[in-house]
Parts: structure tokens; sequence; C-alpha cells
């Protein structure tokens, strides 16, 4: 495997919510972190630690209130939103707990979608590579169908494929397996750690279940807004 | 732009019912628009082509006798106590001259000049008052269409003969082939022969016009080779004002366009006009707001996918294009059906309607509405779309 690669780092990143009125709230106080493409880690934290708010920060869909984030080398926090936008669709790649798929288009079709959004009607290569992602997490016969004639598990299968079509450095995940069964939660683990390993990506998930977590490289923990290890 | 109206078309087939629903709505409003705009349109035009059946676009005058008083001295104020001059039947001076130069105006497609005059018709012991009026056939009918309105006989004023109206042949118990006595005082009288009968389906004409040769009126009032009016027929009717004031400017006479001598016509068109287009208006604005609140529901049902495609990198001018599309696309197509159905009431009522009157299909109006509708349609969903496009996507993933 290459040398590994800085792919993310925060330094002392801060995230106050209700800025400016009497409920404001600190809920990330000074996060310093580094992840490298070859990270394969979950993050972990009680209820209410701010995992997800860390990890929308991290996402640029979110805008810290003080410190820095650099992607790839480069400090986003003077990024205006057209800017972010375009780093989401070229280096990042989203998984939610709630599969989020786009139901008015076909498994394909949503697979694709991160490249047609970006630039416009997929050409073959494209296509071949949303196929191929398919196959990859077993799903090449559901191809055709719409996200609501797809199982739950089946809908976040699809969903990983597609964080995937636009190769990006850094995968993100929040509770991806949180609405799925014990079973399917640890295929779907599996996939990550597939692409991980073939695709090279940096991976970082946020995930309550601590055998799920044992599985990766690395476990970074937050409490209060702060990272404990 | 593919993606964003790949997006926008599923996004709409995909809500179906209120697709169809919204559509009927545009539809129903385009065709009211289309279908009343065309009515309004072809009875506006009907009532001015049966008033200018009878009228001349201008009527050209000699100019009214005025008293000449005398001004004052300097430094002296002037009382004056006026009695407005009898209005004596006088010629227009130099009317061949004046002919040649109003033949020559630009917009000037037709000019006759003519004498008419007060007169008894009298049979016997039935006297009727009749209106004389002398012209030169040819010029006449390319300004009043009388040829188009003979119900008997021939449209023959030389030599004798006179072309008088249906009612006045009633009233005096006349028909083709019968003589007819004229009387136009001062001793000054005719016997003509009445050589055909028209209708006009103006009671006062009917009832009173007494067609003859130029030549003939001209001695039966008393005025050898002159002409009392001069009729002007123009290209473009509603300039017809314009082109009058150009002519008593430009020569001093009395002209009078159509528009003036029907003012209480062209203001109830005007209101009628002003009418139509608060309909359309207004339900052009309904149908707006129905494309809005339909939009603005889709954006609140879709928060989440919008939130999604925002995450993997659309930008929000194109979550903002989505939505401006599917107005434009719900415009365009639901005008489309209106205008065909409003196409369809318009040759419904020409076909099998009361056929009181013709409505034309004026044929811009068919692309005009459906342009309105398709700018009503992106305006009507720019207001959700900015939403969409606002929509912070951390909110939208994590409540939508
Ligand atoms: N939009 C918001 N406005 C105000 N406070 C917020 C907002 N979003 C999150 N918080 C607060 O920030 C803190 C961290 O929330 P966050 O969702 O990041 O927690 P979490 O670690 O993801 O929790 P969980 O494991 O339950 O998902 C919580 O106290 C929460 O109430
Ligand atoms: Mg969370």
């Amino acid at each position: 495997m290459a040398e590994p690669r800085e792919v993310m780092r925060l330094e002392n990143l801060r995230k106050s919510y209700n800025v400016g009125r009497p409920n404001e709230v600190e809920v990330l106080h000074g996060i310093d972190l580094r992840v490298d493409s070859s990270d394969f880690a979950a993050l972990v934290g009680p209820s209410g630690s701010g995992k997800s708010t860390l990890l929308n920060q991290i996402g640029l869909l979110d805008t810290p209130t003080g410190g820095e984030l650099y992607l790839l080398g480069e400090p986003t926090s003077r990024m205006d939103d057209h800017a972010r936008t375009a780093a989401r669709g070229r280096h990042l790649g989203f998984v939610f707990q709630f599969h989020h798929l786009i139901s008015a288009f076909t498994a394909l079709e949503n697979v694709m979608m991160p490249m047609m959004v970006s630039h416009g009607r997929p050409d073959r290569e494209t296509s071949d590579r949303a196929r191929s992602l398919l196959a990859d997490v077993g799903l090449e016969k559901f191809a055709d169908r719409r996200p609501t004639e797809l199982s739950g598990g089946q809908q976040q299968r699809v969903a990983i494929a597609r964080a995937l079509v636009t190769r990006p450095a850094l995968l993100l995940a929040d509770e991806p397996t949180g609405n799925l069964d014990t079973r399917t939660a640890a295929d779907v683990f599996k996939l990550f750690r597939r692409f991980h390993e073939t695709h090279g990506c940096a991976v970082l998930l946020v995930t309550h279940d601590p055998r799920l977590a044992e599985t990766c490289d690395r476990t970074i923990t937050l409490v209060d807004g702060r990272i404990v290890n | 732009m593919w993606i964003e109206s790949t997006i926008a078309m599923r996004f709409l087939r995909q809500g179906k019912a209120q697709t169809l629903l919204i559509l009927v709505g545009i539809a129903v409003g385009v065709a009211v628009i289309v279908f009343v705009v065309a009515l309004i349109a072809g009875l506006q035009a009907n009532i001015i082509e049966r008033t200018l059946g009878t009228q001349a676009h201008i009527r050209i005058e000699a100019p009214e006798e005025v008293n000449r008083i005398a001004p004052p001295p300097p430094g002296a104020l002037q009382l004056v106590l006026e009695d407005r001059r009898a209005q004596s039947l006088r010629p227009i001076n130099n009317w061949q001259q004046l002919r040649d130069v109003l033949e020559r105006l630009p917009g000037v497609t037709a000019v006759s000049p003519v004498v008419s005059g007060p007169a008894f018709g009298r049979r016997g012991d039935a006297v009727a008052s009749v209106a004389l009026v002398g012209m030169d056939l040819s010029r006449y009918l390319r300004v009043i269409p009388l040829d188009r309105n003979m119900i008997d006989g021939r449209l023959d004023v030389g030599s004798g003969n006179a072309v008088i109206g249906r009612q006045l042949a009633n009233d005096l118990g006349l028909r083709t082939g019968s003589k007819l006595r004229l009387e136009a005082g001062d001793g000054r009288d005719a016997i003509v022969n009445v050589a055909g009968l028209f209708e006009l389906g103006v009671r006062e004409l009917d009832a009173r016009y007494v067609y003859l040769d130029l030549k003939q009126a001209q001695s039966l009032l008393g005025l050898p080779g002159g002409v009392t009016v001069i009729d002007v027929t123009v290209d473009q009717l509603f300039a017809a004002d314009q082109v009058a004031a150009h002519i008593a400017g430009l020569t001093g006479v009395h002209a009078e366009s159509w528009m003036e001598s029907n003012a209480q016509l062209m203001n109830a068109l005007s209101s009628q006009s002003m009418s139509t287009n608060m309909i359309s208006f207004f339900v052009a604005i309904s149908v707006a707001l129905g494309i809005a609140s339909v939009l603005a529901v889709s954006v609140s049902q879709r928060t989440r996918e919008i939130g999604i495609l925002r995450a993997m990198g659309t930008r929000r001018g194109q979550m903002l294009r989505v939505f401006l599309v599917q107005g434009a696309v719900l415009g365009l197509v639901g005008s489309a059906i209106g205008a065909l159905a409003g196409w369809s009431l318009v040759a419904a009522f020409n076909n099998f309607g009361p056929g009181l009157f013709y409505i034309p299909m004026p044929p811009a109006l068919v692309p005009a509405a459906m342009a309105l509708a398709t700018a009503a349609g992106v305006v009507a969903a720019s207001v959700p779309a900015s939403r969409a496009a606002r929509l912070d996507p951390v909110e939208a993933i994590r409540y939508g």
C-alpha cells in the first residue's frame, strides 16, 4: 500500500449552536484530530457528546465557529458555499443512518447521482463503475429497482456504493448500521472494510455498537465535546 | 442543465396526483383566458365592423362658421355676449384640390366627396323627411359597402335614378321602379326613379337616406359643383384619430374620426378590454398561486432528498433550477392543454354556438398565453425554489 497521507486535519476546532442568542451552547471545545488515508476509524462516545456535530464539520456540511479544518491540506474556513459544495462532491462520501436514497431514481441512477450532479449526463465509464460498485455490494440484479422496492439493508448498500462512486478521499458515515439488524450491520461493516482496502479511502464512522467499533483499526472517543484518548 | 431538468421531471412524474391536479388547474385557467380574450376581441371587432359598415373612418367638413369679433383697443375690457351663428349648408372650399391632397396622404386608402343635405320625399299625400346623399358611386363604395346591403333592384344613381332605404320605401309605399318626388326647398325639386332598395340595418339610415348622383344632388341642394363632406378611409383603423388630426392641421378643415364620433362606444370597448385584462390577471394570479403551493408542498416533502443531494455536491443554483424548471414545465404543459381547450371552446362557439357573430382566433393569443403561463410558473416557483436552495443540509438530513 502507498505511503499514508493526510486526508483531513482539525486544529482547535470549535462549534457553538445558537451563536449570539441567550441559549448559545458550545458543543465542540477545541478538537485536534488528524485522519490519514490509511485510517479505518470509529468515532464513539455517549449520546449527545457531539459525534454527529463533529462529523458534519468534517463533512463540510456545517461551518465551525472556530479553529481550522484542512481537507487534503487545504484550509476550508474561508471557503464559500460554492467551494464547499464542490469539495464535498469531489473528495467526500457520505452514508447516513437513514440511507436517504432519492426515491424517484433507480438504484443504479442513485449510485451515479453524485457524478451526474457534478458532470451531467453519465458517460459509459460512469455507468460501468456504478454497475461494478453495485455488484460489489451484491446488488447487480437490483440496478433498475426503485428504493421503495429494496429492503433497508439493500438500500444502505446502495447508499454505500453511491458514496464511493466519486472515488472520495474520505468516507464519512453517521451510524450507518443504526437501524439494521446485527447480521446485516456486520455485513455492511465488512463492505466498508473491503472498500477501505480496495479503494484506499479513509473511513470515519460513528457507531454505538462496541463490537463493531472493535473491528476498526482506530477508535476516537468523544466525551462532552472533547477527544479523550 | 441536464441534471436539473432530469431531477425536475422525475419529481413531477413521481408526484403524479399533485402534478395532474395542478395541470388541470392551469389548463382551466388558461382555457378561460384564451376563450374570454378571443370572445371579447371577436365581439369588439364585430361591433366596430358593424359601426363602420355605415360610417366613414374620417368625416371632413367645412370649418364651422364663427362670428368674427373685432379685437378691443388696447387697455379696454371687452365683454362679449355671443349668439352662435346658424350653420348653413356650405361647401368645402377647393374640394378637388383637397381630395387630391388627401389621396396622397400616407395611411389613407380611399377618399369620397359627398354632397349631403335635407329634403322632403313625397308620394301622393305621404311626405317623409329625407337626407339627400350625392356621391360618386365608385369612390363611395370604397368607404361604405353599399353594394353588400342591396336588397332589391340595382345600385344605380345615374341619370335620374335614386337608391333608397327599405324603411323609407315602406313609409312612402315605394318599390323598385316607383317614382319619388324630392323637394329641397326654394322650389328646387325633382322626380327620381327608385332603382333599388338597400338595408344598412340602422333604422335612421334606412328611413332617411336617398342616394343620388353627385350632380343631381348638387343642383337639388343648391350647391352646384360643391360638396359638403369628404369621407376618408384609412388602413390603420385605430390610427384614424391621428390621421384626422393630421388632416385638420394640414388643411384647416374640420376632420372627425370615427373614434370621436363614437366616443361612447370607444369608452365601452375600452372598459370591456379592461375587464378582460382584469379577469386574465386574476386568473393568472390564482394559477401562479396554485403552482407555488404545489411546489412548496413538494419542497417540504423532499426536504431529506434535497439535503442529501446538497451533501453529495449539488450546488444551490442547481437546486434552485430543479424547482424553477418544475414551475416552467407545469406552466408550459398546463397552458398547452388549456390553450387547446380554449381553442376548442372557440371552435365550438363558432360552429354550434348562438351564431350571433364569428370569433376569429387571434394568432398571437395561444403563444402569448403559453409564454405568460410559463413565465408565471417560473415566477411562482421562485419562492419554493429559493427555499429549497437555502435549505441547510444538516437540518434537512437530520429532521427531514
Ligand atoms: N442544531 C442544534 N441546535 C442546538 N443544539 C444542538 C443542535 N444540534 C445538536 N445540538 C446539541 O449538541 C450536542 C451534540 O449533539 P450531537 O447530535 O452532535 O450528538 P451525538 O454525539 O451525535 O449524539 P447521538 O449519539 O445521540 O447521535 C447535544 O447536546 C445537542 O443537544
Ligand atoms: Mg448523532
